[in-house]
């Protein structure tokens, strides 16, 4: 009787073992992430697709190529913008007269369903990128990338892109995470007559070729990726499944991160951020400034008093940059503001000349005939307001030396496009970030006087314009140096905006994770990590 | 009685015409410009007319409406551009999610708020009586985003005695297949007593977060009906004829003080249901109103719609329910429509 009860003991501890070490595999190999908000939809080109789904699209298709990485002085890994690496494409051959591209695909690529990719699915992708209109479209314009025509699936293997221009930004652009690879047969089963992009079908399903699966998707509160085995485009990933759920409270995030039961989280307060990478605990946060990116304070310069360019350099000495950094972005971020050198041509965000200096602030009021002052309002957008708002709140005390009176105007998020494309408000605070990495690419979107929605200021210069047109088609270096200074420094001198901070990505993870690259469209890329 | 749900029924449909209508010309009010937002971080003027005219809101005004009206007659709700995904699927997959948590929360409140409220009601003036009316204080008077935060930090963060708050199960778990959408009915249902434990261990926080809100109507409410019913004279004709006091006290004084409990509890019900964003916020409960307000904030015009209309047709069941419940309770109430 005993024996028999110490011989089941056994066979339950012996059953035990290895269920143990699977879970203890399982969790090894499994990558849990919280973050405010998931994908709206799991096709990029969709219209309306949130910034989430870029991560979608990221993960679950390939692109022909991808960009290589480098380590930052910081020690995180950074995607490199300068050196492209074959993805899908195996190698590529530029023609002899740079007007177009040739692409030799990987012979052993299959989609998710196992159909080999062709170079048809290739054309069809970029075809639907074209035809799907709104953002992708515009992304692939960015890199003259515009005519069905310059697409050609010369065979099975062999995709041809002919150039309308040369355009820098052109190879780039095919790296982004719109010029995603579709399973073309497979979308075409599921589209219908009004729908011959499949646009219904591939919100809810998808039809790539990426390192991962979309094993579970359920809008609004989590996506289950699994690991993809027969991935070609570069080397097998470690993390074998990724939870993704929505958890819209940053406090729990952090507690759910603190006590282990997270791995990974985005989109924090800066202030959370901070306190984090300042406790010894179990948790480390890997920073690296936003790339092409600020928080800035914008002046409508269509109308008084902002016309005014000495008023705006008025108001660019009076801003209380040191507390800004310190109470409302908690440090998380590279100054823009102070510079002792001048501008190089090279760097780019660099930071102004202006600092803190009352006395000068003074004077250019006086100069611009404007002591007594006037009454004005601060718009921003509440959906940033955990920063914008303390900013809000020193801009409006500063400016009431100058005997500004600001009044403070919140903006729910949803109506903040609304109210940047009329293009009415005096003064802001706003933020941008371009994708492509070039000054020119900012400036375009920013101070060109074809006044895009992002030129927030209204600000036209026709010096400026001619800059920005020639620095983007300039192959040589110096005079391109010399053109993006020559705007940047008209820029900074006639103050429509005035740089403040160039935003700090910030990731929070436990410390065994490794591998954590910044990506220039700021969504996770598991593909490189894995558990220490 | 078939006939009074029918007639109830058909007397509710001008009131769903009424909703349909306010809140098409409300949504439209709002002041955001959806066209806008959904053009993304780098729409174009352009951009944002093209998505204007695919959500086919270049169209006037009374021709949305047909649009709408037609394609509610048709069974379709509409789309809901934020989640990409129809309506009528966002809100079938969301509704036993906020159902199940009110409904446990409501549950929780009623089986302490009665007991607490009749001893109240019996002992007036006693440490018991002293009791209900500070925890109802309390109750209401914390905010459940607050009261959820807080459990939150003692019991999972501090303690780490409940699971962590990432919604209706834990990440390893995968959810029972759906039948009713109550994750605790379905996973029954399945045979799959871990995901039972899962789900419900998941469930106890928001719910205590829920049940510490209504608690204060339902424990008042309870204590106010039982007095006055007790200090009634067929109380003390009960009483003087030698009636056990528990046949009184339940027999004859909590049947009589049910009504107004009930009525309580409708409202109690319904007000929670469309209230519960914050807890679900907090637990990060894949609900309802977490869904109708991020709609809202997009100025996403089909869901918030929706969401309305279905809230609509909850109350209208939800009325007739207790009104037919009335009549159970208490035969005087059965009158025909």
């Amino acid at each position: 009787m005993k024996s028999r009860t110490l011989l089941c003991a056994t066979s339950i501890v012996l059953a035990c073992v290895p269920a143990l070490s699977s879970a203890q595999d399982k969790k090894q190999e499994t990558l849990i992430v919280a973050n405010e908000t998931g994908p709206n939809m799991l096709d990029i080109q969709g219209v309306g697709a949130n910034r989430p789904a870029y991560g979608v699209a990221w993960l679950a298709y390939d692109r022909l190529m991808t960009y290589g990485r480098k380590k930052l002085a910081n020690g995180v890994m950074s995607y490199d913008f300068a050196k492209l690496e074959p993805e899908l494409a195996a190698s590529w051959q530029i023609a002899k007269d740079g007007m177009s591209v040739t692409f030799k695909l990987r012979k052993d690529a299959k989609f998710h369903d196992g159909t080999p990719v062709t170079a048809k699915d290739v054309k069809w992708s970029y075809d639907r990128a074209l035809a799907m209109g709104g953002f992708p479209t515009f992304q692939m314009k960015a890199g003259s990338l515009e005519k069905h025509e310059q697409f050609e699936a010369v065979d099975d293997s062999t995709f041809k892109v002919s150039f309308l221009r040369k355009d820098k930004m052109t190879m780039p652009d095919m790296a982004v995470p719109v010029a995603s690879i579709y399973n073309s047969e497979l979308a075409k089963k599921n589209a219908t007559k009004e729908d011959p992009w499949a646009a219904t079908w591939l919100k809810n399903n998808t039809a790539g070729g990426g390192a991962y699966k979309v094993a579970s998707y359920k809008p609004g509160q989590e996506i289950v990726y699994e690991r993809f085995d027969d991935w070609k485009s570069g080397p097998l990933p470690k993390i074998k499944r990724v939870i993704q759920r929505e958890v819209p409270s940053a406090g729990n995030r952090r507690a759910l991160l603190a006590k282990g039961d997270i791995d990974m989280t985005y989109e924090m307060p800066p202030k959370d951020f901070a306190e984090m990478s300042q406790e010894k605990g179990s948790v480390k946060v890997a920073s690296v400034p936003a790339e092409n990116s600020m928080i800035y304070v914008g002046m409508n310069v269509t109308k008084p008093p902002f016309d005014n360019a000495k008023l705006r350099q008025a108001v660019a000495y009076v801003l209380p940059y040191d507390k800004m950094m310190q109470n409302a972005i908690y440090g998380r971020g590279a100054p823009l503001f102070g510079a002792k050198k001048p501008v190089t041509g090279s760097d780019w965000p660099t930071p102004t000349p202006y600092a803190t200096d009352l006395a000068k602030a003074k004077a250019l009021m006086k100069e611009a005939g404007m002591e007594s002052g006037f009454e004005t309002t601060l718009s921003f957008d509440l959906g940033q307001g955990t920063v914008s708002e303390p900013m809000a709140i020193l801009v409006q005390e500063a400016l009431a030396q100058l005997n500004i009176k600001v009044a403070i105007n919140k903006v729910p998020g949803a109506n903040w496009r609304a109210a940047l494309l009329k293009k009415d408000m005096p003064l802001m605070i706003n933020r941008f970030g371009g994708w492509l990495n070039y000054p020119e690419y900012f400036f375009l979107w920013t101070y060109h006087g074809q006044n895009a929605v992002f030129n927030t200021m209204s600000y036209k210069n026709a010096e400026v314009d001619k800059l920005i047109d020639s620095a983007r088609f300039e192959t040589d270096k110096k005079k391109y140096a010399m053109d993006v200074k020559g705007f940047i420094d008209i820029a900074y001198a006639e103050v429509p905006r005035i740089p403040v901070v160039q935003p700090m990505v910030d990731v929070a993870m436990q410390k065994n994770i490794e591998g954590y690259t910044y990506w220039f469209h700021l969504q996770p890329d598991y593909r490189q990590i894995y558990k220490k | 009685m078939l006939t009074t749900i029918l007639k109830r029924l058909l007397g509710a449909i001008p009131n769903l015409i009424g909703v349909i209508v306010v809140t098409f010309l409300l949504t439209r009010a709002l002041p955001g410009d959806p066209a806008a937002f959904f053009a993304g971080a780098s729409g174009t003027a352009e951009a944002v007319e093209e998505i204007r005219k695919k959500l086919g809101l270049d169209k006037s005004l009374p021709e949305q409406f047909i649009v709408y009206v037609r394609d509610l007659a048709s069974g379709d709700w509409g789309f809901s551009h934020a989640t990409g995904q129809p309506v009528l699927t966002e809100l079938t997959t969301r509704l036993p999610a906020s159902l199940e948590l009110t409904l446990a929360g409501l549950f929780l409140a009623v089986i302490v708020a009665i007991p607490l409220g009749i001893l109240a009601a019996t002992r007036p003036g006693s440490w018991i009586d002293h009791l209900c009316r500070g925890i109802a204080t309390a109750g209401v008077s914390l905010p459940t985003f607050f009261t959820g935060l807080l459990l939150a930090y003692i019991f999972y963060f501090l303690l780490g005695w409940a699971p962590p708050p990432l919604g209706r199960l834990d990440p390893y778990l995968s959810a029972p297949p759906t039948v009713t959408g109550f994750y605790l009915i379905d996973s029954l249902i399945a045979r799959d007593f871990e995901v039972f434990i899962g789900a419900l261990k998941q469930l106890i926080l928001p719910t205590i977060t829920l049940a510490l809100f209504v608690l204060a109507p339902l424990a008042r409410m309870t204590r106010a009906s039982m007095l006055g019913v007790l200090s009634a004279d067929f109380i003390r004709t009960a009483r003087a004829s030698g009636l056990a006091p528990t046949t009184v006290l339940f027999a004859y004084a909590f049947r009589n003080a049910l009504l107004p409990v009930m009525t309580t509890l409708g409202m109690v019900f319904s007000f929670l249901l469309g209230s519960n964003v914050l807890v679900e916020k907090v637990f990060a409960w894949p609900g309802i109103g977490s869904f109708a307000i991020e709609a809202l904030v997009a100025s996403d015009y089909a869901p918030v719609q929706g969401f309305v209309l279905s809230m609509a047709l909850l109350y209208v069941l939800l009325n007739l329910t207790i009104d037919i419940a009335y009549g159970f309770v208490d035969p005087r109430m059965r009158v025909d429509g």
